[in-house]
């Protein structure tokens, strides 16, 4: 057809003839061609912020938690005394930094919950016995002063430094530089303040989101001086302790290739100084990445398949219609056959008015589609807004709604709209075809 | 004589299982260019099957159709409807106008199916305004079928049928919903592009419209049964 702009120009103008039904048919495809776009926008948005966290942890770290191992019913060890004794040890550490050639870099950490106060100002904070490394490793920069140094290490000197949220509460409009406070009834000194981080999110079952603006800095040697190893909790008529040399160790892999290899020897190495791998985890974000690239490829299946069905559905709709709309132009077919149409005019007539009709549904849906992140915007205001009406914000539903970052993935746009037309076509050749098949006389005298 | 169509013992045979309706059986006219003929019959005499043959709608049994110089009977689908297209413009007892379609997109119906599928430019655009003022509508050419009269819309079809410049009109019944004032006005336009030289074969059965027409044809079971100038 050399004609194609009049074509379209007359299908659109028999489509519009029933604006109501063309509109309802083409909603179908709108549907379908958003889901596609906006469920891929929103597994696109998640994997991105999948790997974000993964690379914030680093992709060649490999970090060690001591994990509070699960009540034992029939108390061996713990019942005799009333300390629980868990998680990594100083050997641990000495084992994995020295014995394992692929390990560059090992960054023990101790953290404590506990009280600390400046004046009549008073917080809970996490307090972070850590090493100079600790700095790096987080990504975390400094705003004034300087971080803990190997001096400090040595000396066991009483210096902190205090993250955002720390020093905000704490001093608020004072300059915390050079000032003192108060941890577990020694002082210390500040010598640093760390700018905001955002705070990372869970990452599996092993390690909890991470807010690093309550934190305190202090080296690591330090805090085993002052406060020792032992953390007892006294509330109102309980009493328990629990022993923890170490809560963290941060491991950095020298060879990108080799660290899910070193993970292996981890495991094995660790058995060596625990009985049991109840009392430890390890977590390795680079396994964590292909996990969460695994995951993806499993979401975009079983989205693909959904947006399949959907458009389907929608195919069949227009095709229902179609077939409705060549019984009801049996006549106008008649008339154009006697007129000189070929069957294969009609086909083209009617072919074209389908792929016209699921191609504008198709960029209705890319529009719709595109409009997601903004939707989402917008969605999670009136959810922010409702969180005190009846807590939504605060369910599980609201956490994984304001976790979601929906970006649209410029390549599924020509595809969907691709898919549209293909659609129009597969769904639409038939009642063409059927239409250019009709008898003319037969259907110049239909009523 | 210069020969505008010619059937040639002309046979359609309806199979309908048990038994076989010889709709046609065997009917010879020649249709002269300029021939003005008026074909005539009760219902079930033959004379639609022949309009259709006719109009090439359908291809005969048995016989030959000649228009054009060419033997439709054994042409295909494609080729039957690229002459109806070329060579014959139809007129129809209720219009069949295309609803949607203003009058200029009516008229230009038969030009997006031309052999080739030439552009539509300003040539055919000035040509369907001239056929749209000769048959008065000139003032209403972006009006849809309902906005016009009976009379207007069969103004409409005579335009439509005249685009491509055919060999024969075939009317059906062209005033059959008119009412006799109308029905002078078309009978008179067909008279004058008959005038102009046209061949205008129409099927009737009123014998006032028919008594306009240069000659008449009876038709009987499927055979021509009389034959002559009305009231002949």
């Amino acid at each position: 057809m050399p004609n194609l702009l009049r074509t379209i120009q007359l299908a659109l103008k028999s489509l519009m003839l029933h604006k109501l039904r063309s509109g309802l048919t083409m909603l179908g495809i709108v549907f379908g061609v958003f889901s596609v776009i906006a469920m891929l926008a929103i597994g696109e948005g998640a994997s991105q912020q999948a790997q974000q966290q993964v690379l914030e942890l680093g992709a060649t770290n490999i970090i060690v938690r001591s994990v509070k191992p699960p009540k034992e019913t029939a108390g061996s060890q713990s019942s005799s005394s009333f300390v629980l004794r868990y998680g990594l040890l100083r050997a641990d550490y000495d084992l994995l930094s020295k014995t394992i050639p692929t390990v560059e870099q090992a960054i023990p950490i101790r953290e404590l919950t506990k009280s600390c106060r400046h004046l009549h100002r008073e917080m809970n904070c996490r307090i972070v016995g850590c090493t100079p490394e600790y700095l790096d490793v987080n990504h975390l920069a400094l705003a004034q002063g300087r971080f803990i140094s190997d001096k400090d290490r040595r000396d066991k000197t009483n210096v902190a430094v205090l993250a955002s949220g720390s020093a905000q509460d704490l001093f608020q409009y004072e300059d915390p530089l050079g000032q003192s406070i108060k941890i577990a009834d020694r002082y210390y000194t500040i010598v640093g303040v760390t700018r905001a981080r955002e705070a990372s999110a869970a990452i599996g079952g092993s390690m909890s989101g991470q807010d690093y603006n309550n934190d305190v800095y202090i080296p690591l040697e330090t805090m085993r001086a002052r406060m020792g190893d032992l953390d007892i909790d006294r509330t109102t008529g309980s009493f328990s302790a629990e022993q923890i040399e170490l809560n963290q160790i941060t491991l950095k892999i020298n060879d990108k290739d080799r660290v899910e290899q070193t993970a292996d020897v981890i495991r094995e190495s660790l058995k060596q100084n625990h009985k049991s791998d109840r009392d430890y985890s390890i977590v390795v974000p680079l396994e964590l990445l292909r996990q969460a690239e695994q995951l993806k490829s499993i979401f975009n299946v079983v989205l693909g398949s959904i947006a399949a069905i959907s458009l389907i559905v929608g195919g069949i709709g227009i095709m229902n219609i179609m077939l409705a709309t060549v019984t009801e132009r049996t006549r106008e077919i008649g008339i154009r056959r006697a007129l000189g149409a070929k069957q294969q005019d009609i086909t083209m007539q009617f072919l074209t008015e389908t792929i016209v009709l699921s191609g504008s549904g198709g960029l209705i849906g890319i529009i719709l589609g595109l409009m997601t992140p903004f939707a989402f915007r917008l969605i999670k205001v009136i959810v922010e807004n409702l969180i005190f009406e009846d807590g939504i914000a605060g369910s599980d539903l609201g956490k994984m709604l304001m976790g979601m970052n929906p970006q649209p993935v410029p390549a599924s746009l020509p595809i969907a709209f691709g898919i549209s037309v293909g659609i129009g076509v597969m769904f639409g050749l038939y009642p063409a075809r059927a239409a250019a098949r009709l008898d003319p006389i037969e259907a110049l005298r239909h009523e | 004589m210069d020969m505008a169509a010619q059937v040639i013992d002309l046979q359609k045979h309806y199979d309908l299982g048990p038994v076989v309706v010889k709709a046609l059986r065997g009917v010879t006219i020649d249709f002269p260019k300029g021939d003005f003929v008026a074909i005539m019959g009760s219902s079930g005499s033959g004379k639609s099957t022949l309009l259709n043959l006719l109009g090439a709608l359908d291809r005969p049994t048995l016989g030959k159709y000649i228009i054009g110089g060419k033997d439709v009977s054994l042409m295909s689908d494609d080729q039957l409807s690229s002459i109806r297209n070329e060579l014959i413009g139809f007129i129809f007892q209720s219009y069949n106008l295309i609803p949607q379609y203003t009058v200029v997109e009516n008229i230009e119906v038969p030009l997006h199916y031309r052999t080739g599928y030439p552009p539509i430019g300003a040539k055919e655009s000035k040509r369907i305004e001239e056929l749209a003022a000769m048959v008065g509508l000139k003032d209403r050419l972006d009006h849809r079928p309902f906005q016009l009269s009976g009379g207007q819309q069969q103004r409409v079809a005579i335009a439509r049928a005249l685009v491509n410049d055919p060999q024969i009109i075939l009317a059906d019944e062209p005033t059959g919903n008119l009412d006799s004032a109308t029905e002078a006005e078309i009978m008179e336009m067909l008279l004058a592009l008959n005038r102009e030289g046209r061949t205008i074969i129409m099927v009737t059965h009123e014998p006032a419209v028919a008594k306009l027409a240069k000659r008449q044809i009876y038709m009987k079971d499927g055979v021509v049964a009389g034959e002559g100038v009305f009231p002949g």
